[in-house]
């Protein structure tokens, strides 16, 4: 186990200041995601324009620095990429989370890759990856509207 | 034996956790295990294991024997006039189910309240809640004050008319508050309001006797008490027991079967149905065993100093924040860390191989009273020293350093 590896700079500064935190104006898509084991909780809200791009994409929440800091990179990284984008972001990311060494899509550019795998750190810390994965579940059922609420004792990671 | 030493007789302090030496400061989750405990699984199942109270055969004899001894030993120990009035179930959370169960099932009907505290486990909450659905039923909550108290003042005002039972909890196990629940039980008789008791953190930590108690139902977890998982105790005056209904039907607890009808057997076999959970209930022998050989009183003088001595130490750091100040208080250290997450600061202790718990600890509605959405959580055990607590302070600093530089 390494500490240093989970709370890196990166982390930590995201997860003391989340960027969009807040509200967007006229969402036209949102979900709620709960971990009932910690109690934290996200609720992303989205506002893709006519042609499904993310025009903004913010959320409100509490948790750990872990969740806070995952859903503020997330935050960042697919603001201005469109649905179809978001939505193979979102399942490398879960799959680097779960399994891979790496970031694999030609959707992000390298600092934002860089910025992603700092979350990698949790893969050794089990308990923490739910986590790190609850925003990014949340967004995908606020794309697809399936749920109205993503809990994490109901999926796997 | 001496409490001061008690560390080598658990065998897992032995070992190291992934390097460190363990500071195990979770006991209000679940106790480690003496070695007595573990090596009694062992026999029994190497040397006598047979199934209890069904065969004739020497073994099946001497099983049952072994689980009624155990019987006998919890009966003494909390001091219950009947060893009918012990029955074993699967946990605590099993134990008051089977009083919410069969309790609503025959005494209660649409309109009636149920009496809990906001600082009740879900597990004293939830098997009631089935009954809003079931029965109608309506369940109030006493109030805690800003020490994170239930006083007798917030029972008193809560009892109403309709309300037919009350459920509590002996001690907190988030705010450690330790409630006044012979005062409690006097007000509830002499309003006709049987009472039950979650014993959870009251029995492991304090002096119990039943029959001074006088409550009518206390549910014990035996994993948090040195013993096997998998068992919990449900006491309950015989009366009761003799008035309700069976919770689970199966084998054992029958007493002749025909295509017509069915009549129950005799107490306790009436709430034991099918194979209970015999190598658990033999081996908590020991741990009743272990307890009286250091002697409760010594405990509980133990815990206390451990206690007051933790509270001294984390007031000293001014960035923590103790979640309670009740007027009794058992040995639970709940808190906050400025500017660090309690999931973020249970990862961190752990690193130095200092085990504590972070989240609601099952108790949502007092976290949502709180205003917090997690705390961290350090609960103290008979095999705790100093040392653990100012192990904890100094990891509690770095949480710090890393947090906030
Ligand atoms: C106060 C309280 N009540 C009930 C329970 C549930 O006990 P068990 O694990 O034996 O079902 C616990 C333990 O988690 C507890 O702390």
């Amino acid at each position: 186990m390494n500490l240093k590896e989970l709370y890196q700079e990166i982390i930590l500064d995201h997860g003391k200041n989340p960027r969009n935190l807040r509200k967007t104006d006229n969402f036209n898509k949102d979900a709620k995601g709960h971990n009932p084991l910690c109690g934290d909780k996200v609720h992303v809200y989205l506002k893709l324009d006519e042609n499904k791009k993310v025009e903004d994409i913010s959320f409100e929440g509490e948790g750990c620095a872990i969740s806070m800091a995952s859903a503020s990179i997330m935050t960042d990284l697919v603001k201005g990429k469109d649905e179809k984008d978001v939505k193979e972001i979102v399942s490398d990311f879960l799959q680097m989370i779960k399994e891979k060494d790496e970031i694999q899509t030609n959707l992000l550019k390298e600092d934002e890759k860089t910025k992603l795998m700092c979350l990698s750190g949790v893969k050794q810390f089990p308990m923490r990856v739910k986590c790190a994965t609850l925003s990014w579940h949340t967004l995908t059922s606020a794309i697809d509207r399936s749920q109205n609420e993503i809990n994490t004792e109901n999926m796997d990671l | 034996m001496n409490i001061d030493n008690i560390k080598k007789e658990f065998p897992i302090f032995n070992n190291k956790v992934q390097n460190n030496d363990l500071v195990y400061l979770d006991s209000a989750n679940s106790s480690q295990k003496p070695q007595l405990v573990v090596d009694r699984i062992y026999d029994f199942y190497t040397k006598e294991f047979s199934n209890v109270g069904r065969s004739v055969h020497y073994l099946a004899v001497a099983a049952t024997n072994l689980y009624e001894n155990t019987r006998v030993l919890v009966q003494q120990y909390i001091n219950a006039k009947d060893k009918n009035e012990i029955v074993f179930t699967k946990g605590a959370t099993e134990a008051i189910n089977l009083v919410a169960n069969t309790f609503g099932q025959k005494f209660l009907s649409k309109g009636d309240e149920i009496l809990l505290t906001e600082l009740e486990h879900h597990s004293n909450y939830v098997p009631w809640h089935y009954l809003r659905q079931s029965k109608g039923v309506n369940i109030r909550f006493a109030e805690i004050n800003e020490n994170g108290d239930v006083t007798i003042e917030s029972i008193e005002k809560n009892i109403t008319k309709k309300t037919k039972i009350i459920a509590i909890t002996h001690l907190s196990n988030v705010t450690g508050a330790i409630l006044p629940i012979k005062e409690i039980i006097d007000l509830a008789h002499s309003k006709n309001i049987p009472v039950l008791i979650d014993g959870c953190q009251g029995a492991p930590h304090l002096k119990l006797d039943m029959q001074e108690l006088d409550c009518d139902f206390y549910a014990i977890s035996c994993h948090k008490m040195y013993g096997p998982t998998g068992l919990g105790i449900l006491y309950a005056k015989k009366k009761w027991l003799e008035e309700l209904p069976p919770y689970q039907g199966g084998g054992g607890m029958i007493r002749e079967v025909k295509k017509e009808g069915i009549t129950y057997g005799d107490l306790p076999n009436k709430f034991e149905a099918g194979t209970m959970a015999t190598a658990q209930v033999i081996a908590f022998g020991e741990s009743i065993k272990f307890l009286n050989k250091i002697g409760i009183k010594n405990i509980e003088k133990h815990e206390k100093n451990l206690t007051m001595y933790g509270e001294e130490v984390l007031r000293k750091n001014n960035s923590v924040k103790l979640i309670g100040n009740p007027k009794n208080k058992g040995s639970v250290l709940s808190f906050t860390l400025d500017g660090v997450h309690a999931h973020d600061i249970a990862t961190i202790l752990d690193e130095d191989g200092v085990a504590i718990r972070a989240g609601h600890h099952c108790c949502q509605i007092l976290h949502d009273k709180l205003g917090l959405s997690a705390t961290a959580r350090a609960s103290l055990g008979v095999y705790n020293v100093k040392e653990d607590l100012d192990k904890l302070n100094e990891s509690l600093k770095k949480c710090i350093k890393i947090f906030n530089g």
